[in-house]
């Protein structure tokens, strides 16, 4: 059978840049394999990313579609959906 | 100094803790007690909204006082106080309310405290998150907030820089004539200020404080979501009846960015643990007048109880029955607003400097007849 190759076949867009990604993907997947570092900062400006990729730690927060605080890693892409990331403080 | 202070504060939230500044300030020897630690009782619990209210004339006379030190004092406060001065908009939802606002308005301004009545518009544009079809409200600029446990904290501090000393962990367990006993330990004085907040009538039989319930809820970041301060007018109303229980939209920006949602008020005793079906009332009160909040992530919620007096007025004054005994306690929802004003006055009472404001509607002997909490 070989192993499965995944074509990536929807788009997204994180931080103003359009990016191909597979369906079933998770937002924190994504963003990850797209190199984003800094997902969210804490409340003294410090870069965060996930920890646990597990929906407890809630470092991978994003703004999704203009709803702020969404947990990165329980999100599953959808066509169309725009990320924001805290890339610029 | 620990063997004879001049004054023993009993009590560091943050009104022992401006009594104990004030007096410290006055040339007095200061030593203050707290059983936990400084600002973790009642001044922990609460929202730190620094705001002239007008219940009463006195409420008034002590808010607008005290606002006015706070202003002077807030240049002085560290940054960790988190003083932002938001104003405060309480909010009409009809035109019998705003016939209420503009009421308040001369209250306001007749004492010298700017207010400025907003139109529908001009309220939309100030807050956008606010329904629509609101009457207007009252701007009241000068109001603030601050995180109150770091506020008390910092007055203590101020206190300490002025010779006195702070002894956490030291549960007072009885005030006698000029006296204090904690323990095994008896600390002699020449006066004794009971500031031990819904506790104080536990130390000092007779006083009519009873803890009346709250319940805050405090959201995840929303920078922008709202600039000032917003209360609805009904809130005085909640505030004044003493009824079993009553919610009131009252929603407050902090400087990080998270939102404060209150608030509620019951009369259950001592127990601390959260009304689920009140916090769901206050929360749809909130949604009512700002229905973008049911977007909002809540990540804690806290009770606290205020010292509530019958006739809604701190007890700021000596304690007849009892040689060098001085009370500033039972500030209900007031206590971080008024703090400054308590302490300022006692100070002055004790030390015989003439007080700024009439301490008359505060002192203590109005109770001592035997009035109840109803």
């Amino acid at each position: 059978m070989g192993s499965r190759v995944v074509e990536p076949d929807l788009e997204i867009v994180v931080d103003d840049e359009r990016i191909r990604v597979a369906a079933g993907t998770t937002v924190a997947a994504a963003l990850f394999n797209h190199g984003v570092s800094a997902f969210r900062r804490s409340v003294s400006g410090e870069p965060r990313s996930p920890v646990c990729c597990m929906g407890v730690c809630f470092e991978c927060r994003v703004t999704i579609d203009s709803r702020p605080h969404v947990r990165a890693c329980l999100t599953t892409v959808v066509d169309g959906m725009h990320v924001q990331t805290a890339t610029e403080p | 100094m620990t063997r004879h202070p001049d004054a023993v504060v009993v009590g560091a939230g943050i009104v022992g803790a401006a009594c104990a500044e004030a007096l410290a300030r006055a040339g007095m020897k200061v030593l203050v007690l707290d059983a936990s630690f400084a600002g973790s009782g009642t001044t922990a619990a609460g929202m730190g909204h620094l705001v002239v209210m007008d219940d009463s004339p006195a409420q008034l006379a002590l808010t607008a006082y005290s606002g006015e030190l706070w202003a002077a004092l807030a240049p002085e406060l560290p940054r960790n106080v988190e003083h932002v001065s938001c104003g405060t908009l309480w909010v009409a939802e009809d035109e019998e309310q705003l016939e209420a606002v503009r009421q308040k308005q001369h209250a306001y301004m007749a004492h010298g405290v700017a207010a400025e009545t907003l139109s529908p518009a001009q309220l939309a544009a100030a807050e956008p998150h606010l329904r629509p079809g609101l009457a207007g409200a009252l701007c009241v600029q000068d109001d603030a907030v601050i995180y109150p446990p770091v506020a008390a904290l910092a007055l203590v501090r101020r206190a300490v820089a002025n010779g006195a000393q702070l002894r956490e962990g030291v549960r007072v367990d009885a005030i006698g004539a000029h006296e204090v006993i904690a323990g095994s330990e008896r600390i002699s004085c020449d006066c004794v200020i009971n500031a031990a907040g819904a506790h104080a009538a536990e130390l000092t039989s007779g006083i009519p404080i009873i803890p009346r319930k709250g319940h805050l809820v405090i959201t995840d970041r929303y920078p922008g979501f709202c600039h000032h301060q917003l209360v609805e007018l009904g809130y005085l109303a909640s505030a004044h009846t003493m009824t079993t229980e009553s919610v009131a939209f009252n929603v407050q920006p902090r400087a990080t960015g998270q939102l404060l949602i209150g608030s509620s008020r019951e009369l259950v005793g001592w127990d601390a643990t959260i009304n689920h079906s009140i916090v769901r009332r206050m929360l749809d009160r909130a949604l009512d007048f700002m229905p973008g909040l049911a977007l909002a992530s809540a990540i804690r919620t806290w009770t606290g109880f205020r010292p509530a007096t019958p006739d809604k007025l701190p007890l700021i004054g000596a304690w007849e029955d009892t040689p060098g005994l001085w009370i500033a306690a039972g500030h209900e929802g007031l206590g971080i607003t008024t703090s400054l004003g308590t302490g300022q006055l006692l100070a002055d009472l004790i030390v015989g400097h003439p007080p700024a404001i009439d301490p008359a509607p505060y002192m203590p002997s109005r109770v001592l007849a035997g009035a109840g909490v109803h």
